[in-house]
Order: structure tokens, then C-alpha cells, then sequence
């Protein structure tokens, strides 16, 4: 029905254009100023909606937000990063581990490897939190070394290994086949070569992706809500919640909310630059 | 126990060296020496095994049948130490395969230090001598990305110079050159000769193998088909197949019939 019907008869000079009704550029402008008119619409209707005051007084209660402080920070974002960077940490190790596996001329390990990573890139993240919580009732005796700190790192170990493994994997893939054969012919072993030249590569690879990972790891700590941790093991949104409960009021959560901002929005500017720096070099 | 073979006259021995790619046959059947001091040229046409020839010469591919002896040991052996064997043999690549993540100097330090344990004065020293040799001294501390491709494929020889290897091999070192680049690589190669390096070169540089060889091998569908000295092989080829190479090689926009 856009379609523009052809003129009748051909431009005795063919340099008219073929066109009839309105012009691409006339249909534009018209769209463009329908869009703008459903926008004002919306806010309109919004503002006049909306209890501001209302909103205001139970998301942005300036008495409220000043009793989180100085937990907020001393407390509840030092525990986030704990448990994040924790994680972190050793899903980088085991990623590592399990990434290398995957590629092993060993059969077995490399099954292992597999059901490993398809069982936990397959589970809600909430419900190993949950597994770990019942540990002690399936292992008596057993505890997590490193109490409750220990219990947050190795839920997010667990699910960040899996996601790790699978990036790594990349990166060791793309590294080129040329480099693991110009080491061997130096007379590296294979494994000085994996460990002097691959890897090192392959981690180069998957700085952007990784620093991606991070940030997930960052808002999954926030399922260590799950653990029943309390006091100075609260990390942000626990924290919120319960400063929330006690003052009958939201603005902690929103607090929270502008904190883990504050940490997730830079990192993920300086993911997408260290994205766009690699595309540049090599 | 490092198996020694018989015949260490030769800076590597081939007997009845066969290799396939599951059904697809690439060497049927080599049988060929160069002894120490020689410089080798191996031509044919793409898909012919001279590039497969040559990576079985340090094992980077498994013969599937076969012997290869190099500087006295052989590496078919099942008990060879594969590693121990290869740091007598300096191999250089088409894609030059410089490490990335280090600078010139590094590239040619990192199998030194990892591999011989030579201490970090003396295989930067090595390094250096070997950079300098190649003529890129003053590149030392540029990354690979930095350099151009000539540049990059002379470090890859002063990397592998470094080794002090007994043998150098060289697939293809200039197809991925820029055509005003290709003489720079190709003196480094001349002056390595001239030294009394033993090589073994697959190349589609005819001068090259001309002016240079002491025998010149023509390869064609996984068999060596023609095997003297470049004035047999590429002044006076006496074989069909090594006739029409040549002619296409040296005339390309000759055609036949």
C-alpha cells in the first residue's frame, strides 16, 4: 500500500523522478511527528496520574536514606564485593580448570567437564543457593569452610564457573592454531606452551566478556539473601530489604538500587572500551 | 634413551614416508635426504605435500607411516623425545605465528629462557645478536602488530635462530608478503645460506631456488616427481608434470592447449 504506484506516462526525459502522493521525505516527517505526539501523550497522562508526593515520600525519604549510612557502604557494599569478587575469583580458577578439561584428549574429564557446565548454566542461580543452604542437612557434619562468607562465594563460584568455562573456552579457541605450533617448535612442551603463550592470549580474548561476567556475578550476589545471613555478613539488597521492613518504607531499596549502579554502570563503560580497544589492535 | 639411527651423515633422512588425512592420501611414499649444509627447495603445486613434507620433518604432523631421521635421531621412534628433538630445528611459517602478546625481543628471549634455561643476560644478548643479524635491531621492543610483514617474518627467523638449531625449516616464509617486502626475507634467507645453515625450504620463489639451492625437489600429488640440481629441475626438467609447473609458475598468463 506504500508502494508508489508508477506514473502513467514515462518522463519524456527521464529525469523526473516516478512519484505520486507524498514524497519518502514528506511520510517521514509525518511519522516522526506521531511518535512525538504519543510520547507527550504518555508523560501527560503519567503526571497527572501519579501521586508524586506519595511516590516521593515512600522512594526518596531524605531521613530514611541518611540512616543507611555509613552501613551502606561499610557494611553492605564491602560484603557485596566480598562475595562477588570471592566468586569471582574462584569461578575464574575452576572456569579455567573445567575450560581445559573440555578440551582434553582425555575422554573422561572431558564428559565431566561437559555435565558439569550443562547442569549449572541450566539451574536458576536461586536454587544452588538453596542447595547450598540445606547442605549441612544432606552432608551432617559438613560445613563450608569460611562460614557464611564461604557459603555466598561458592554459590557464586559454582554459577559463575559454568558460564566461565564456556568463555574460556572461546578465548582458547580463538587463539590461532599457529601459536600452540610455532611454541611446539621451539621445543616447548605442550603444556609450557598452553601456560606461556595460549593462555595468556586467550585471557587477552576475554577480558570484555569476562568483565560482563563480573557484573552478573555482582547482581546474583544478591542471592545471598537466600542464605539467611544476617549483621555484618548483609550484603546490598538484604541490606535494603531489611532497612526497608523496619522503616515501613522503600527508599533503602531504592538507595541500594542507585549503589549497585554506582559499581555496575562504569564497569560495563569499561567493558565496552576494552571491547573496542581490541577491536582495534592485532 | 634417545634412539640414534645408523646414518648421521644426514641432516635428515626420509624413508618411504606416507601421511593421510582420514580418506585423503597427501604423501605417498617419500624417500629423501639433505645432508648437513645443503640448502633443499621444495616447489609444486599447491596441494602437492611439500608444506605436509616439511611439518613431518618436526613432527608438527604425525607421519602415519615411515621414517624420519633428523640430525641422527629419529623422530618416528615411539620412545623420541619430541621436544628435546625439535630445539635442533628452527622452523619459520607462512603466517610468521609472532607471539602477540610480546615485544620483537621477547619473541626470540621466551623458548631461550623456558626452554634452553639460558639466564635473561644471555638470551637477551642472543636475542639481540639474532635480531641485529635479521636487521632489525632497532625494532626490539615493538610488538608484532607494530611491525610490517617483512619485519615480522625476520624476527620469526632470529626466533628460531636463537635455538642455535643444526637444521632450519621454511614453509612458504614470503606468500604472505607484500611483493616489495619479499627481498628483505628472502637476503636474511640468502645470508643464512651462505653461512653454511643446512635448509630445507618449500617455496614459490623460483630465483630464490634457482640462485640459492644445491638441489631443487618437485613435489606433485604426494610423491617427489624431480630431484637434482636447480639447473636439472628448473633449467632443463626432464618430467611432463615438472614442465607445466614451471611454465605456469614462470608464465602465468601462458596458457596450455
Amino acid at each position: 500500500m506504500t508502494d508508489q504506484p508508477k506514473t502513467a506516462g514515462p518522463a519524456p526525459d527521464g529525469v523526473t523522478p516516478l512519484r505520486s502522493g507524498l514524497s519518502p521525505r514528506k511520510r517521514q516527517q509525518i511519522s516522526r511527528a506521531v511518535q512525538y505526539v504519543v510520547l507527550a501523550a504518555v508523560v501527560v497522562f503519567l503526571a497527572l496520574t501519579i501521586e508524586w508526593g506519595k511516590l516521593g515520600e515512600n522512594f526518596t525519604k531524605g531521613e530514611v536514606a541518611a540512616e543507611t549510612l555509613p552501613a551502606l557502604f561499610t557494611i553492605a557494599l564491602k560484603n557485596t564485593i566480598i562475595y562477588s569478587v570471592g566468586g569471582f575469583v574462584f569461578a575464574f580458577l575452576f572456569g579455567l580448570l573445567f575450560a581445559l578439561m573440555r578440551m582434553s584428549s582425555v575422554r573422561p574429564y572431558r564428559w565431566i567437564a561437559v555435565t558439569y557446565i550443562e547442569i549449572f548454566r541450566g539451574l536458576p542461580a536461586v536454587l544452588i543457593f538453596l542447595f547450598i543452604l540445606f547442605l549441612p542437612l544432606a552432608l551432617p557434619g559438613f560445613e563450608v569452610p569460611g562460614g557464611t562468607y564461604g557459603q555466598g562465594i561458592l554459590g557464586l563460584a559454582v554459577v559463575g564457573s559454568a558460564y566461565m568455562a564456556e568463555t574460556l573456552r572461546a578465548g582458547l579457541q580463538a587463539v590461532p592454531k599457529g601459536q600452540m605450533e610455532a611454541a611446539r617448535s621451539l621445543g616447548m612442551s605442550h603444556t609450557r606452551s598452553m601456560v606461556s603463550i595460549v593462555i595468556p592470549q586467550a585471557i587477552r580474548i576475554v577480558i570484555p566478556p569476562t568483565t560482563n561476567q563480573f557484573v552478573a556475578l555482582l547482581k546474583d550476589s544478591s542471592l545471598v539473601l537466600f542464605l539467611g545471613v544476617s549483621g555484618e555478613y548483609v550484603e546490598l539488597t538484604k541490606f535494603g530489604n531489611d532497612m526497608a521492613s523496619t522503616f515501613a518504607n522503600a527508599t533503602p531499596i531504592l538507595v541500594v538500587g542507585v549503589t549497585y549502579l554506582l559499581v555496575t554502570i562504569p564497569l560495563g563503560y569499561l567493558a565496552s572500551r576494552l571491547e573496542k580497544r581490541q577491536a582495534r589492535g592485532r | 634413551m634417545t634412539p640414534v639411527s645408523q646414518a648421521v651423515n644426514h641432516a635428515v633422512e626420509i624413508r618411504d614416508l606416507h601421511k593421510s588425512f582420514g580418506k585423503l592420501q597427501v604423501l605417498k611414499g617419500i624417500d629423501f635426504a639433505v645432508d648437513p649444509g645443503q640448502v633443499v627447495c621444495v616447489i609444486g603445486p599447491s596441494g602437492s605435500g611439500k608444506s605436509t613434507l616439511l611439518r613431518c620433518v618436526n613432527l608438527l604432523e604425525e607421519p602415519t607411516s615411515g621414517r624420519v631421521v633428523v640430525n641422527g635421531v629419529e623422530l618416528t621412534h615411539r620412545d623420541v623425545d619430541i621436544d628435546a628433538a625439535r630445539r635442533g630445528v628452527g622452523m619459520v611459517f607462512q603466517q610468521f605465528n609472532l607471539f602477540p602478546h610480546m615485544t620483537a625481543l621477547q619473541n626470540v628471549m621466551i623458548a631461550q629462557r623456558r626452554v634452553l634455561k639460558r639466564d635473561k643476560a644471555e638470551a637477551e644478548r642472543i636475542a639481540r645478536e639474532n635480531l641485529e643479524k635479521v636487521g632489525i635491531a632497532e625494532k626490539c621492543d615493538s610488538y608484532p602488530a607494530q611491525l610490517s610483514g617483512g619485519q615480522q617474518q625476520r624476527v620469526a627467523i632470529a626466533r628460531a635462530l636463537a635455538m642455535s638449531p643444526a637444521l632450519m625449516l621454511f614453509d612458504e616464509p614470503t606468500s604472505a608478503l607484500d611483493p616489495e617486502l619479499v627481498g628483505d626475507v628472502l637476503t636474511v634467507m640468502r645470508k643464512l645460506a651462505e653461512e653454511g645453515m643446512t635448509m630445507l625450504v618449500v617455496t614459490h620463489e623460483m630465483a630464490f631456488a634457482r640462485d640459492v639451492a644445491d638441489r631443487v625437489v618437485f613435489m606433485d600429488g604426494g610423491v617427489i616427481v624431480e630431484d637434482g640440481t636447480p639447473e636439472q629441475v628448473i633449467g632443463a626438467p626432464r618430467n611432463e608434470r615438472t614442465q607445466t609447473f614451471l611454465r605456469r609458475v614462470l608464465d602465468p598468463t601462458h596458457t596450455d592447449v
